[in-house]
């Protein structure tokens, strides 16, 4: 009872602090808030050097895209590691190889023919599930390959196709869609799209740029200038961040589902 | 920004929010849990961020429910301690 008073008490004054806080903000769209007008005695601001100098750049529309994938690419690249490891951690922490003297065998044997193909939800769920599983599939990779002129890009894009995985499981069960998209080639997978992503980097470095800096790579890309190359690296490190993610997602749900067995999930 | 639509999303979220703290079932609390994280997308979308809005449907809705609920069929109605 006491230690409920003491964390209503915490979250009371956090919250007060952090409300209080918000009245030095600047108001939503306020042109002369630092980041937009830039600061006093500076240069031009960087949302202004965004908004007027994106497209000529980089010919990409979406101004959100460019600056995630190329001005920040650097930022994005450990983001994409940190999902890397979230999965790796959830991996070394769940995952049970071998259950000799596991307690849950005997409970898991028999839960597992619990469902039977005569179950009448199975059929309603599992033949929706069929029909809208490809279509989850093909929106992810539309997402992914319009990421940089319409909202989406290599982390949602990631995510639909990841869940689309997720759906089999959760309609049939897990070992579908695990002979699908076994756990040897789903880490397999999320390595090659940090690889892929570092390769972008590092192959900028080689032709004699700095780390990620994609406009070198025009030789390589066959395209008009500097600019489309930087475009097209921008879809391919969005590449490799769809499938660290969509890997990781998958990974995680079923070492979680299964209890880190990996037999017989939800 | 539209002030009436900001101020209704606003109010669910706290309710949500509140619901999903003060519930007893886990299984409802995180089911509550992504409908919160759909309101924030709604309220994202809404002041034209939205591409942060789409990773919150995709993540914070979607997928971390699925391994929310994930976990909590595999907890048990009665502690072992």
């Amino acid at each position: 009872m006491l230690s409920k008073v003491f964390a209503t008490i915490a979250v009371v004054i956090t919250g007060g602090l952090l409300l209080y806080g918000v009245y030095d903000f600047p108001s939503f769209g306020d042109p002369n808030s630092p980041p937009n007008a830039g600061v006093e005695g500076g240069g031009e601001s960087v949302s202004q050097y965004f908004i007027t100098n994106t497209y000529k750049d980089t010919k990409v529309p979406n101004m959100v895209t460019a600056v995630l994938a190329d001005y920040r690419g650097y930022d994005t690249m450990f983001e994409t590691v940190v999902v890397f490891a979230a999965g790796v951690a959830i991996f070394c922490i769940m995952r049970v190889v071998g259950n000799a003297n596991d307690p849950r065998k005997k409970e898991e044997e028999e839960s597992v023919h619990s469902f039977t193909y005569g179950d009448h939800n199975r059929i309603i769920i599992g033949t929706t599930c069929r029909v809208i599983i490809p279509v989850i599939q093909l929106f992810g990779l539309y997402v992914i390959a319009h990421g940089h002129y319409s909202p989406g890009g290599g982390f949602q894009g990631g995510v639909l196709l990841g869940s689309s995985f997720i759906l089999l499981a959760l309609s049939s069960d897990l070992n579908s869609a695990l002979k699908r998209f076994s756990e040897y080639n789903y880490f397999k997978l999320a390595a090659v799209g940090i690889l892929i992503y570092a390769g972008f980097g590092l192959a900028s470095q080689f032709l004699g740029e700095n780390f990620l800096d994609y406009g070198v790579l025009q030789p390589l890309l066959f395209t008009d200038g500097p600019e489309m190359a930087r475009s097209h690296s921008m879809l391919g490190v969005e590449i490799g961040v769809a499938f660290t993610v969509m890997a990781i997602m998958f990974s995680i749900y079923a070492n979680l589902a299964s209890h880190g067995t990996l037999k017989d999930g939800l | 920004m539209i002030f009436a639509f900001d101020f209704i999303i606003l109010i669910f979220m706290v309710v949500a929010a509140i619901i999903s703290l003060n519930i007893k079932d886990l299984l409802s609390a995180s089911m509550i849990f992504g409908i919160y994280g759909f309101l924030i997308c709604l309220l994202w979308a809404e002041m034209g961020a939205v591409d942060v809005a789409f990773t919150e449907a995709a993540v914070g809705a979607g997928v971390s429910t699925v391994l929310l609920i994930a976990t909590v069929y595999n907890t048990k109605r009665k502690s072992s301690d």
